[in-house]
Formats: C-alpha cells, sequence, structure tokens
C-alpha cells in the first residue's frame, strides 16, 4: 500500500499529491442543501454537478439532489448567460423549488459570467427566489465554498427591519453532519434561547425512510427566518474558516454582532458556546446540560489510561481539526501533526498557540497533503490516525488506526446521524478513540496478556 | 403495467414545451414491427434538468486513463476534479511492481488564481519535474480540465518538452470538461491517444503465444476482468493488453500482436477496434461477459473464430464444468427473483449487457437505456453511416488512421472474415433495442423527472442505476442496484460474477429490512375500544 511513497521528504513547490481538500463548489451545493425547498445548481459543465452530487450522496447516504447549466464548447465561447436563463426556467417548471441557489465553477469563474446580471434577466416565476454566490474552485477549498454560499444567504436573503434586536441568535454551523446540527440545536434549545440556524441539512440530507420520495424533505431553514436573522442580537459563527465571512457580512448588513467560536467539538469549546450563550442572553446553563458535562468529565477521567500519553496525527477540515485538537490535548493526547488542506494562515496560528499552551511541538500546516503527511508519519509514527476516510490508506500503510472524522467518510455509515460536537459529540469521540486504541491492543496482545477488563 | 406512446406523451405533458419536443426523441416504446426506430442520442442534455451525465473529463481521466496503474495521471486544473476521480470508480488492479502502481494517488496542478490569470504551464511542468524526481514513472498522462482550455495552456507543448527532458512518455489530452455532450467524448479523446502515442510502440512484432487477445472497454470494476481473464486463461487464451482494467502502459505498448481484439463496452472504445483493424489488420469480436448465456456465447463465439480443435474442445468443456458448478446456485436464487420486473438504465454498455443476466434469474426488464451512448449502441452499427456530426461532435478531434507500414498483419483472409460475420458478431454490434422485448420502454439520458414518474407508472422491482440516483429510488421503498460500482461488490462478470450478481439482487428483494418502512401505528387507530349498548 501506498508503497511509492518515499521517506525522504523533497521540497515539492507545484501541485498536490493525495489532496486534504477539494473544490469550492460542492461546499456550495452542501449549504444551499440547508434551506428548506432549495434546489442547488451548478453553472458550469455537467461533470461538476456530477461529481459534486456523487460525493455528498455517497457521505450521506441520501439523495443530494442539484442542477447543472450543462455547459458545452459553445456556452464557454458565447458565454453562459442562455445556458443559466433557460435552466432557470426549466428547473422551476419541472422541479418547482422555492429556493434555487446558483453556485458558479472555474469554468464560468474563468470566462467570467456575470451571474446578477443573467439573474436580473431571466424568468422567475412570482415568490421564487435566486440566489448566488461566486466560487471559483482555484480559491480556497469546498469550506471556502460553503462560506461563501452562506454569506450568499445573507446577502441576498437577510434583512433588518430597523428595530431593536430580538431576543434570538443566529448560528451559523459550519460545514458539519446534520447529524451535528441537530445537536447544536438541541444544546441551545436546552439553554432556552430562541434561535436561526442557517445552513441547516438537517432534516434534508438525513430524511427517514416512508416509502414514499419527497423531493424536498422537511428540514432546511425557512427563508423567513434566513430573512429575519438581520433582526437578531447576535451571530455565533462556529469555526472561523466556514462561518465568520458570513457572520461579518450580517454584521455589516443587518448590524448584529458577530462572535467567532470554535466549531462545539470536545469539552472546551462546547463549554465556549453553552458560556458565550449565557453571558449574551442571561440564561442559566439547564441542570440537563450540567449532567450531560459532568458525565462526560466522569469518563474522560475514568478512562484517561486509555488514551493519555497516546500520539495522534490529525487531518481534515480547517474548523473540525482545530476543534479536535483541542480536544484530544484536554484529553492528554499528544498531537504531534496536524494538517488540513486548505489554505489560510489562522490555522498555523490557532493550532500553534493550542500546542505551545500545552507544551507539545508538533508539525502544523495548512495547505498540506495527505502525500506529505505520510512523510511525517513515516519520519514521526503515532498511535492513532484522525481524518476523514481517505486516510485509510496510510493507516493501512503504516499500521495505525484510524477515527472516522470529517468529510468525506465514504466507507462507514451512519456517522451523519450521530454528533461529534457537544458534551454527548464529546462522549462519542471518546468511545471511538478508545476503542480504536484498545482493539489495536487487544489485536496485539500476546494470548498471556489478552486481558478481560480493560 | 405497460405504456404506449399517448401515455408517454402525457406523462412528458409536465415539461415546458421546448424540453418536451426534446425529449420526446429520447423515448420510445419499443415496437419490433416497425422496419426501424430511431431514438435520440448523445446530444446536448437541456440546462436545468437532473441528468446523470458528467463530462469529458469523468470520461478520459476517469474512466480510460485512471486504471492504468504504471503511470502517472497528473491532472491539471484546480483541485476538484483530480480529488472526484480519485478512488471513487472501483477499477481494481494488481501491480507486478508495488513500486509502478499508482493507482490509490491523485496528482493534481492544483491551479490557483494566479494561474488562471498568468497561465499553468510552468506550474505543470514543475509537477511533472517533482513526479519525475520523486516517483520515476514509465510514463505520464496529463489531462486538462475545463480552465484549462479556456486560458489557452498548451498541454501538449509542456508535454513535449518534459518528454525531451525526462525521456520518458508524456503525454497530454485536451478532455477539458465542457467538450463534447458527456463522458463519452472524453473516452475518445483518450483512447485517441493511446491508439496514437502508446499502442505499436512495444518491441513485439508478433504474439509471444498463441491464441493472443486483447480484451477491450473492460476496466475491471470489482475485479470484473479477473474474472474473464480467469475463464479465457484456463481456455488457453493469452491475454495481452487490457484496455484499461488492470491494465498498464508496459503491455498497451504491444496491444497490436494481438490475433483478436474483443469488445466488452462498445461504447467506449468500438472506434479504437476499428482502428486497430485498420491499422494493425486485428478483427474485432463483441462479447459480453456478464451473465451465464452472455458469457458462454462469447466464449463459443472466440472459437469459432479461432477454429482450433483442441480449444473449442477445452472451451466446452470450462463451459459444461462452471455451468454444473454455477447452475444449482443460481436456481436457488432465480426463485427469490422469478416474475420480477427491472429498470437497468446504465452508462454505455450496461444497460444492455445487464438484462441477459437479470432475465437469467427470471426478472424481466420493462425499460433500459444509456446515460450516454449513441444511436449505434441503441439501433447498431448498421446506423452509424447515417449519424450526422453536430457541433459538440465535432470538437472532438478524429483521429484516422491508415495500414502500419511495419506492423500491420492480416490476422485473417478477408473471405473468412466475410464467413464469420454471417454466425458471429465480428466486427458488429446489434445495439440494445435488439434483444428488448416489445413494449419495453427504451430511454436515453435518463433524469430524474422521467425516473420519478415512470416508476410510478410501471412500478419495477429493481432498479438498476448509479449512487446519484440509488437513494432517491429506494425512499420509494424500490431496491436500487448500483451497476456503475456494483454497490462495493462483485465481481458480477463471468460465470462467479452471475452467481454474485444473484446472490445481492436476492439480498437487495429479501432484506428484512423492508419490512418497517410502514411503522405500526400507521394501519391501526389510535383509540380501540367496543361501543357499549345499553
Amino acid at each position: 500500500m501506498l508503497e511509492c511513497t518515499p521517506q525522504t521528504i523533497t521540497e515539492r513547490s507545484a501541485g498536490k499529491i493525495n489532496p486534504a481538500k477539494t473544490c469550492q463548489p460542492i461546499g456550495a451545493m452542501y449549504a444551499a442543501l440547508g434551506i428548506h425547498k432549495c434546489l442547488p445548481h451548478s453553472h458550469g459543465s455537467q461533470g461538476c454537478c456530477s461529481y459534486h452530487r456523487m460525493h455528498l450522496t455517497r457521505h450521506f447516504r441520501d439523495p443530494i439532489m442539484a442542477t447543472t447549466s450543462s455547459f458545452t464548447e459553445g456556452a464557454c465561447v458565447f458565454g453562459g448567460g442562455a445556458n443559466l436563463k433557460t435552466a432557470i426556467k426549466n428547473v422551476f417548471a419541472i422541479y418547482d423549488p422555492d429556493v434555487m441557489a446558483i453556485h458558479t465553477t472555474c469554468l464560468t469563474e474563468t470566462i467570467g459570467d456575470d451571474i446578477p446580471s443573467i439573474i436580473s434577466s431571466a424568468e422567475i416565476p412570482a415568490g421564487k427566489l435566486v440566489i448566488h454566490t461566486n466560487t471559483p474552485s482555484y480559491v480556497g477549498s469546498h469550506i471556502t465554498g460553503f462560506a461563501n454560499m452562506t454569506k450568499g444567504m445573507v446577502n441576498y436573503l437577510a434583512e433588518s427591519d430597523g428595530k431593536p434586536k430580538k431576543e434570538q441568535v443566529n448560528l451559523l454551523p459550519g460545514f458539519v453532519n446534520p447529524g451535528d446540527m441537530l445537536e447544536i440545536k438541541r444544546l441551545v434549545k436546552a439553554m432556552g434561547i430562541k434561535f436561526i440556524m442557517f445552513p441547516d441539512t438537517s432534516g434534508v440530507v438525513d430524511s427517514p425512510m416512508t416509502g414514499e420520495y419527497v423531493m424536498y424533505p422537511s428540514g432546511g431553514a425557512k427563508v423567513e427566518d434566513i430573512r429575519d436573522s438581520g433582526n437578531s442580537k447576535l451571530t455565533l459563527a462556529l469555526g472561523s474558516f466556514a462561518s465568520t465571512d458570513p457572520a461579518h457580512q450580517l454584521e455589516r448588513k443587518c448590524k448584529v454582532p458577530a462572535l467567532t467560536l470554535k466549531t462545539p467539538i470536545g469539552i472546551k469549546a462546547t463549554d465556549e458556546l453553552l458560556m458565550a450563550l449565557r453571558q449574551s442572553f442571561v440564561q442559566e446553563i439547564p441542570a440537563e446540560l450540567a449532567t450531560e458535562r459532568g458525565q462526560l468529565v466522569d469518563v474522560m477521567t475514568d478512562t484517561h489510561f486509555h488514551f493519555h500519553g497516546k500520539k495522534v496525527a490529525i487531518f481534515g477540515d480547517p474548523d473540525v481539526v482545530i476543534a479536535l485538537t483541542e480536544f484530544v490535548l484536554s484529553l492528554g493526547m499528544v498531537p504531534i501533526h496536524v494538517l488540513t488542506g486548505t489554505p489560510g494562515n489562522a490555522f498555523e496560528k490557532k493550532v500553534n498557540a493550542m500546542l505551545l499552551e500545552a507544551g507539545v511541538s508538533a508539525r502544523v500546516k495548512a495547505e498540506g497533503d495527505l502525500f506529505e503527511l505520510h512523510q511525517w508519519l513515516k519520519h514521526e509514527p503515532v498511535d492513532l490516525l484522525i481524518g476523514n476516510t481517505y486516510g485509510k490508506y496510510i493507516a493501512r500503510a503504516e499500521d495505525i488506526p484510524l477515527v472516522r472524522i470529517g468529510f468525506p467518510v465514504l466507507d462507514r455509515s451512519v456517522h451523519s446521524y450521530l454528533p461529534v460536537v457537544g458534551y454527548k459529540g464529546a462522549m462519542r469521540i471518546i468511545e471511538m478513540i478508545s476503542n480504536a486504541l484498545l482493539d489495536r491492543a487487544d489485536r496485539d496482545a500476546k494470548d498471556e496478556d489478552f486481558e478481560l477488563v480493560m | 403495467m405497460a405504456l404506449d406512446e399517448k401515455d408517454l406523451d402525457a406523462m412528458l405533458n409536465a415539461y415546458p414545451a421546448k424540453v418536451k419536443k426534446n425529449r420526446k426523441k429520447h423515448i420510445l416504446v419499443h415496437d419490433s414491427s416497425q422496419a426501424r426506430q430511431e431514438i435520440e442520442a448523445n446530444t446536448r442534455t437541456i440546462p436545468g434538468i437532473i441528468t446523470n451525465r458528467g463530462c469529458a473529463y469523468a470520461g478520459c481521466k476517469g474512466v480510460v486513463l485512471g486504471p492504468l496503474k504504471d503511470m502517472v495521471h497528473i491532472v491539471h486544473g484546480p483541485i476538484g476534479c483530480a480529488y472526484y476521480a480519485w478512488g471513487t470508480r472501483r477499477n481494481k488492479a494488481k501491480a507486478e511492481d508495488s513500486k509502478q502502481n499508482y493507482l490509490n494517488y491523485c496528482f493534481s496542478t492544483d491551479m490557483q488564481e494566479s494561474d488562471i490569470v498568468f497561465g499553468g504551464e510552468k506550474k505543470l511542468a514543475k509537477m511533472i519535474d517533482d513526479v519525475v524526481a520523486t516517483f520515476h514513472p514509465n510514463a505520464i498522462t496529463i489531462s486538462a480540465t475545463c480552465p484549462v482550455g479556456l486560458i489557452g495552456d498548451d498541454i501538449g507543448a509542456v508535454a513535449k518538452a518534459a518528454e525531451q527532458r525526462h525521456g520518458i512518455q508524456v503525454l497530454g489530452f485536451n478532455c477539458e470538461g465542457y467538450k463534447g455532450v458527456s463522458q463519452s467524448a472524453g473516452h475518445h479523446i483518450a483512447n485517441n491517444g493511446l491508439m496514437d502515442k502508446v499502442i505499436g510502440s512495444g518491441e513485439l512484432t508478433e504474439a509471444p503465444e498463441k491464441f493472443a487477445i486483447n480484451l477491450l472497454g473492460e476496466y475491471n470494476i470489482g475485479g470484473d476482468g479477473w474474472e474473464i481473464e480467469r475463464i479465457l486463461q484456463e481456455i488457453g487464451y493469452h491475454v495481452i493488453a487490457v484496455m484499461t482494467g488492470d491494465g498498464s502502459y508496459a503491455a498497451l505498448k504491444n496491444a497490436h500482436v494481438a490475433e483478436l481484439n474483443l469488445v466488452q463496452c462498445h461504447r467506449s472504445i468500438n472506434y479504437i477496434a476499428e482502428m486497430l483493424e485498420t491499422k494493425y489488420g486485428t478483427p474485432w469480436l463483441k462479447v459480453n461477459f456478464i451473465g451465464i448465456q452472455g458469457t458462454i456465447d462469447s466464449l463459443r463465439n472466440m472459437a469459432i473464430y479461432f477454429d482450433d480443435p483442441a480449444l473449442t474442445q477445452k472451451t466446452e468443456a470450462v463451459i459444461a464444468r462452471e455451468v454444473a458448478r454455477i447452475e444449482p446456485i443460481m436456481e436457488q436464487y432465480k426463485r427469490l427473483c422469478e416474475g420480477k420486473t427491472a429498470f437497468c438504465f446504465v452508462g454505455g454498455s450496461r444497460g444492455h449487457h445487464y438484462q441477459g443476466l437479470f432475465a437469467e434469474l427470471g426478472v424481466k426488464t420493462v425499460l433500459a437505456g444509456y446515460e450516454f451512448a449513441h444511436r449505434d449502441d441503441y439501433e447498431g452499427r448498421d446506423v452509424i453511416p447515417e449519424i450526422k456530426p453536430d457541433a459538440d461532435s465535432k470538437n472532438i478531434p478524429n483521429l484516422t488512421v491508415t495500414p502500419d507500414e511495419k506492423l500491420f498483419k492480416l490476422k485473417i483472409s478477408p473471405e473468412r472474415a466475410a464467413k464469420l460475420k454471417q454466425t458471429i458478431p465480428l466486427s458488429n454490434y446489434q445495439g440494445l433495442m435488439a434483444e428488448m422485448t416489445d413494449g419495453s420502454i427504451v430511454v436515453d439520458d435518463l433524469n430524474h423527472f422521467e425516473t420519478e414518474a415512470l416508476i410510478k407508472a410501471l412500478k419495477p422491482d429493481i432498479f438498476a442505476s448509479g449512487i446519484k440516483d440509488k437513494y432517491v429510488v429506494q425512499k420509494m421503498g424500490i431496491p436500487a442496484k448500483q451497476l456503475h460500482s456494483y454497490d462495493y461488490s462483485g465481481p458480477y462478470a463471468g460465470f462467479n460474477g452471475a452467481v454474485n450478481f444473484a446472490a445481492d439482487v436476492s439480498m437487495a428483494f429479501t432484506t428484512p429490512t423492508w419490512n418497517y418502512t410502514t411503522p405500526p401505528w400507521k394501519n391501526q387507530p389510535l383509540l380501540a375500544g367496543t361501543i357499549e349498548s345499553n
């Protein structure tokens, strides 16, 4: 497995080998699914839409519907206006969404299609909405695309009525699973605080089996709620890479103060989320959540010898990796390799600050790739790898247990329904980490060392 | 239940007029009493339609080039295109030399905004240099993505310069996603390049062993190619090269010495089979190793072609043994599947190939179609002269070949070829419709709206298609079988494959999980009791 990867690290200045990111449009498509009755539209060649639907479908094991402008060479020469206008007409006539959310691709960005002017001259049925965002594939990553589509929601939908702000909080969850979005909502609900979450893919890409196919399932953020987000008194941007930009846009547009927190993975990040809500809304932490936290700490303490001191490598999307790094530090683990494929200096700065505080020295890199991560691991092995499914090749090559967290997870199921956020999610992560390490210990134990109780 | 033309017309009334006019030409009710039925295919998908189709890049790098295991495939473009074609198609490969197997690697130039503005050629050249220094591959391919063609990067020139620097072949493929109307354009672009630059460059001038064949259009999804090779090798065939499942650059170079080319996927490779005949004198035979009878027929036709008593005898012996071995197993599965109906909408050949295998399980295909086929895949090769090139097909460069001065060798006489054509599908393919029953529906480029409407109308028991519609169909309570990726199972080809398929389809029908779709409270009133009478 991966036997062509040499241990010697040579400097590579061009391109990526085994990337740890993908392109903007898939993030935009995923975000758009988080609006109720919304059909995402990919303005580009058919392959983009097909690939994004394929990948998202494989991760969620649920229908992912989206349309495409089906570019041909002629459209590249003459511009995609005609294709997009035809698409808008057909989308509403045939698939009847409430909202059509257009994102661009590298093709349409390169030829410079002006989406707002095409939209303004398109036939849009009364009461229907078309929103858009620019997602050039050659800038940022899928996380940038998610942020851009969320920003598009703010640009097109959020409005302030000019009255005093309401006692409600906007929650921008970032690029996480529907199971995570549900859990974040449960925490805020338990605090007794009114909230608006967008995008919200829960109830959309985790739809139930009923024997009937519904093109637009019951979930997703309602347009009127996104509109009302301009009247909230606070926006919590969960994860700086996926959520800060749209939160700031909402602050600029509707004067809703924005506060960026980590994706609430792990005890500290969850504490911070609850403390921010407690302070802003003067609501005491309910007993239910206090108990959950106590149970988590109980588990952390009871099982610390399963994971304490173990070396770990973490890769994936920046917001998730930053929070995971913080959490494994809280568990007494030693993250020695931390990598994201998404570009951005803030990643290295944030992770390095946490590591400095914990007294751990590690290789930390933004805009890295898995080929490089593999080479690091050949130099400095770890006890555990945490990342998405693409890590399984390295895990096999180096015989390291892998805990699958992040996007995409293509070879295991159920993950999108269960949270990694909040106290419950943290407990689930501990279970995954402990099980992976203990399964490995069992596998490697001699008969005489094989234990009943661990 | 059956549908007639009127029902179809009514169904399409939900479309805007222009869409209806277009789609009507892509759907028909099969009727063999008509001298011929024409279907429109390989034309543009209308913007805004939820299609299953992909792009030229997907066909070129994703399907044809990707499986060649001993070449480094660099994708020149922003990160996504390389990423989505990385390990996603299940084209398995075992490498003779594990240090020359790049199948689990993904190479992207990861173009950034500055590359779009100032050009990406330098970055591409640098990446080639890095790749050669680190991996020492036998050869490299470069696949272009949409922006590359738009900004005018000359990947051919970069490739040529790199060849001179490194002394290995570097092949450029201009398979930008907007070319053509589907993956099919990309198959063509990839195969043309391999035909032009790789095949015929090996050292062999004749086949090293008797009964030397190439297997064309077999991508070894789930190990299909390995099962086919198991059977062929036992009979005594020598496989020179496979295009391209578990294929290699090293083997492909000598593909010209084969005595016969087998064509499994007609769509993706028939023009290469034609060119190989013109250039090297090797005829091609349409085969179908999906299904027991398909496999048997293919093996017998091969034996007829080679006309060798020992080979024919061995062919029959292997068929007899394999059939005796698997028939009792198939019989058990047939009991679970008998009498059911299927939709079979896949790619460019499987929409046809799997009908025979379904039939062997007692499952009738009531609707079939292709995602990216051309008219000849539906109507047979006789229609090819009638297909007029349009603006989109004209964008795919046409490769013209002539007999190779050194390597052309007529493998069989024209007289014998003419005679054989009367009994076996030598250089011929009758298309999907020839084998479908009257009243069944044929749909080209089936889309989401039609999928839903046709399922509601015909209520099939199983829907064979891909991942994008799988869960839509399952939500309707109908099992969906992925025939692109086999739901991560396989092989489905050959004798063992038929058993695997039968087991998987039976599992889809019989899984107890379907029993829980309706919750118990749906069919029971909330209040239960008796009315008291005084």
